[in-house]
Order: structure tokens, then sequence, then C-alpha cells
């Protein structure tokens, strides 16, 4: 799209057929509608020469002409109007819903795709008022904008319309606050990555107790109401804020993922770990409120305990489980972490991060050999960023570290009903203060 | 039963702005057409097979194939105007 319209090169995109929806879509609210599109089958990757050749040679599943005739007319011939100018217009979205029945309002949310498809609370502006009571920030008050995705454009929202989502969600007004926090960031917890992540936020300090979120037996489970609607919150205003989550059009997770009903939101368990809280690592007082953001959610590994004899090993196992291109984020039980500092002296954080960066390694060529890598890294490498490009310099037998260190966190949770302990692949984000959204 | 009103949840999206598209070439024919790689899933063989089919097919088109200088995800000028400095056209993928 940029190289057509601000180079002015004529151009011809090739894309697969499963995004024949999104691509279009993407041109049209670029104000491109006829931007040039021509389709291969669904995948290009991991086939032969002698396939891909088969595709060139071959029709565009979409249209069933010819895909090189429609390359050559997508390059050659004359623009209509709309081509050669694009096309503007504006875009609003009502305050309010036309009045309804209850029973016709829900089905309405849900035929609109407003919901996770769970029964909502409907947002009457009663309850929306009552939220809204809960913070000192205007209702008309820009939080933030989101996009699913870097291709699409940026949507604006303000504080009610987080409200509004929190409403939907159950949160208490109480709540609202950190589900405020949680939206300023811009993080959406409805990316629409074909990886199919969800997110997860930590939340720190004395809004724990206020909100009586749960940190202990079951924190991680739906067990806790805090945990479980200021993370579906954080969901439902990701897909509605953004401008969607919808499946094919703003959602193109392969296979979906349930952590995203709620976004693994938990409170540190602070009273127990051995180690300062997440928020303090991240720049906190203690005394401050503060949640924390990850998203790309999508790997689990897990083990009980740590053995005294191949405890080592253990870890190193379930780290070469993970894909190096999603580092790792150590979710504790207090038993767990209390033994990381007896069997390896890590008596910080820091010092077991560090550990986990040394010792998570990998051969140079099956690193650069995983698919991911080759997308988003190697890249990076060719043109000299490092570390990459010091990992690519590497033989291939060479071991090499999977992961960077900054991206590489480790949060305390749990009951101390055993010493399980899981890992989870996710990319931390922010921390931001819930003080500030008071 | 009676109606009640409700907030609408979706946000504010951005007003649309006309792009218009570049004009298109009469012929192919003694120009050159860049082969644009994104880098994503193979893309690169993708791009191969159709530089092939021109070699093939029609021969008076000359191609080039380049990869972006970065993830996909970022924007790469420096690209973009290697393209219009020294091509005619250009045929980018492959989104998947």
């Amino acid at each position: 799209m940029t190289i057509d319209h601000k180079y002015q090169v004529p151009t011809i995109a090739v894309h697969t057929d499963i995004f024949e929806r999104v691509t279009k879509s993407v041109a049209r609210v670029n104000g491109m509608p006829k931007m040039r599109q021509v389709y291969v089958p669904q995948p290009v990757m991991g086939k032969s020469a002698a396939e891909l050749r088969a595709y060139v040679d071959g029709n565009d599943p979409i249209t069933g002409r010819p895909v090189m005739q429609e390359i050559f007319e997508g390059l050659t011939g004359s623009l209509d109007p709309e081509g050669a100018a694009g096309v503007s217009f504006d875009r609003s979205t009502p305050r309010l819903v036309e009045p309804d029945t209850e029973e016709h309002l829900h089905q309405l949310f849900l035929e609109r795709n407003w919901t996770d498809k769970l029964p909502i609370i409907l947002p009457t502006e009663a309850r929306v008022e009552a939220m809204l009571r809960h913070t000192s920030h205007r209702p008309d008050e820009v939080v933030g904008h989101m996009r699913p995705t870097g291709f699409r454009e940026y949507w604006e929202y303000t504080v009610e319309k987080v409200a509004v989502n929190a409403v939907m969600a159950g949160c208490r007004p109480e709540y609202f606050p950190v589900v405020l926090t949680l939206a300023s960031m811009g993080a959406s917890a409805r990316g629409s990555t074909t990886s199919s992540a969800a997110a997860m936020a930590v939340v720190n300090g004395p809004i724990r107790k206020e909100l009586n979120m749960n940190s202990g037996i079951g924190a991680m489970g739906p067990y806790n109401l805090a945990n479980a609607t200021i993370g579906r919150a954080w969901g439902l205003l990701s897909q509605n804020l953004q401008g969607g989550s919808e499946p094919g059009l703003t959602y193109l997770g392969s296979q979906g993922n349930n952590y995203a009903y709620t976004s693994i939101t938990f409170a540190e368990n602070e009273e127990r770990s051995p180690w300062e809280p997440f928020h303090v690592q991240h720049g906190f007082q203690p005394s401050d409120s503060a949640v924390s953001a990850f998203t790309g959610c999508r790997s689990t590994a897990f083990t009980l305990g740590l053995r005294e004899r191949y405890w080592r090993r253990h870890v190193q196992n379930l780290l070469r489980g993970m894909d190096p291109h999603n580092a790792p984020v150590f979710v504790l039980d207090p038993i767990t972490a209390r033994q990381f500092v007896d069997r390896g002296g890590f008596d910080a954080k820091e010092k077991l991060i560090d550990w986990v960066y040394e010792n998570a390694t990998m051969p140079a060529g099956e690193y650069w050999d995983y698919q991911l890598i080759q997308n988003y890294v190697y890249p990076r490498a060719t043109f000299g960023e490092e570390p990459y490009a010091s990992k690519l310099k590497a033989r291939d037998d060479a071991l090499i570290p999977m992961f960077n260190r900054e991206q590489i966190h480790v949060v305390v949770v749990g009951g101390e009903t055993n010493g399980y302990w899981r890992i989870m692949g996710a990319g931390y984000q922010k921390t931001a203060s819930v003080d500030d959204w008071r | 039963m009676g109606t009640i009103t409700v907030l609408n949840p979706m946000g504010y999206p951005p007003k649309v702005n006309a792009k218009p598209m570049a004009p298109r070439l009469e012929t192919l024919n003694g120009k050159t057409v860049y082969l644009v790689d994104c880098r994503f899933d193979d893309s690169d063989l993708l791009l191969k097979q159709m530089q092939g089919w021109f070699e093939e097919n029609m021969p008076g088109v000359r191609t080039r194939f380049i990869q972006i200088r970065n993830v996909y995800t970022r924007d790469d000028p420096e690209t973009w105007e290697e393209v219009k400095e020294n091509g005619d056209a250009a045929i980018i993928g492959v989104g998947h």
C-alpha cells in the first residue's frame, strides 16, 4: 500500500486465500479500496518448488482466473475513479444502542461480536455511572489507542468506553482503576496474530488486598471475582475498543486460545515470595499499586519442584521445549521459589534470570531454523542488529542463548498446596500505576 | 416486557483518508518488475517461482528479486526508494 500510494510505483500484493477478508478490509479502511491484490492457495510454508510453481501457473482461488493474468492486469491498464483517487469517509460510533428489551439486547451484542460469547452484564447508564464514580478521571478523557495488529488502524477510546466494557465483564465498580490501567497501556489482549496469543496481567501492591484479589490457592483459575472479571474486561475492552476481534477479519488465530477468556489475571503472592515484588523490579515502591501486562501467551510448560540431582537439567529441558521466539516467564509457587533459592542460591530474581539466560541454549543451526526466528529475528540479524548479528556468526553446532536476558521474567503465585510451577511463553509489555487511575 | 437503554461498547475509529494509487503501466514489456519478498513463511520460494514464470513466458520483462531489509512489521523506506529509483512496478508477497 505504501509503495503504491506514497512512492507511486504500480504494485500488486500476493496473499494466500484464507486472508481475503482481512486484506480487502485493510485496503478499504486505508482509503485504497481498489488496491490490487491476488491470491494463491494456503499454505505457502513447507510447499515444494513444484507445488509453488503450480500455484503460479494455476488460478486465483478467489476469482478462478489465472494468477499471472491477474498480476499482469494489476500492473497495467487504467484505473477507475476510485482507484485513481482513493476513497475518504467518516465513521462514527454512537454513544447509545437503540433501546430494546434485555433479551433482544443480549442477542444484539452477541450478533455484533461485542462479547466473548459468554453472558455479559448489559451496560446500562446507571451501571456505567457507578463504574465511573471509582475514578477521578472525566468520562470523556481519552485513555488510549489500540489496534489488533500492526497492519490495522488505531482506534481511540475514552474513560466511559472502558467503563462500558468493565460493566459487561462483570467487574465491581471498585475494580475500575485496574481495568483503566490495563486499557491505558494500549496493549491488546485480542491481538489478531495467527499464532493465537492471549494476554496475562500481574497485579502488585495494596490494591490486591483492597479488591480481595487472589494470589494463593487457585489464583490463576476461576475462583476469584476480581481476578476473573478484571482479566475478562481487558479482553472485552480490547476487542471492542480496537475495532473488533472477528475470526477471519480482525482475528486470525488459527487455533484460538482458551487463556483469552480471562487473560490469565492474578495477584502476585508478595507475602510468601522470597524476592522483591514484580512491580518493584520495574521501578515502583512496594506501597504503590501497579499492574503489569504481558502479551503473546501461548506456550506453557510445567513440572513439580526441583529435584536435588538433576534440577538444572530438568529446567533446561523445559526451556528447550519453548519456542525461542517466545521468552519464558517463570510462574512459581512460593514453595518452588524458595527451592530456587535453596538449590541454586538465587537470593534475587535477577540471579535466577541470569541463570536461565546462560542455561537456555541450543545449537545455532537449530535456533536459526525455527520458523518464527526466520520470520522475525533472522532479518534483523542480517542487517547487523545485536545481539542477533553475533548469534548469526556462530557455527551451526555452537550453543547460543535462546532468549535475550531482558525478556526473561519471574513472578510468584500460588497457595503452596504443592510445589508445582510453570513457564509461560509470554512477552512483557509494561508495568503501569493503578494509583494514577484512581 | 419493557425496554432499556444501554451504551455502545465500541471505540472510535479514525477517519479514512483517500490514498490515490499509482497510474498503471501501458505494458510490462521492457520494464523492470521488482519481486519484493516480505520474508514471511517461505514467501521467497513462491516469488522465485514467479520470477521463473516471467523468464519463460514474458522474457521481455526484466525481474529483480529483493528482500525487505527487516521484518515485515516495520516500514522499509530504503527498499521502496530502491524500487522507485530502479523499477517500474512491484509484486509484493506473500501475505499469509
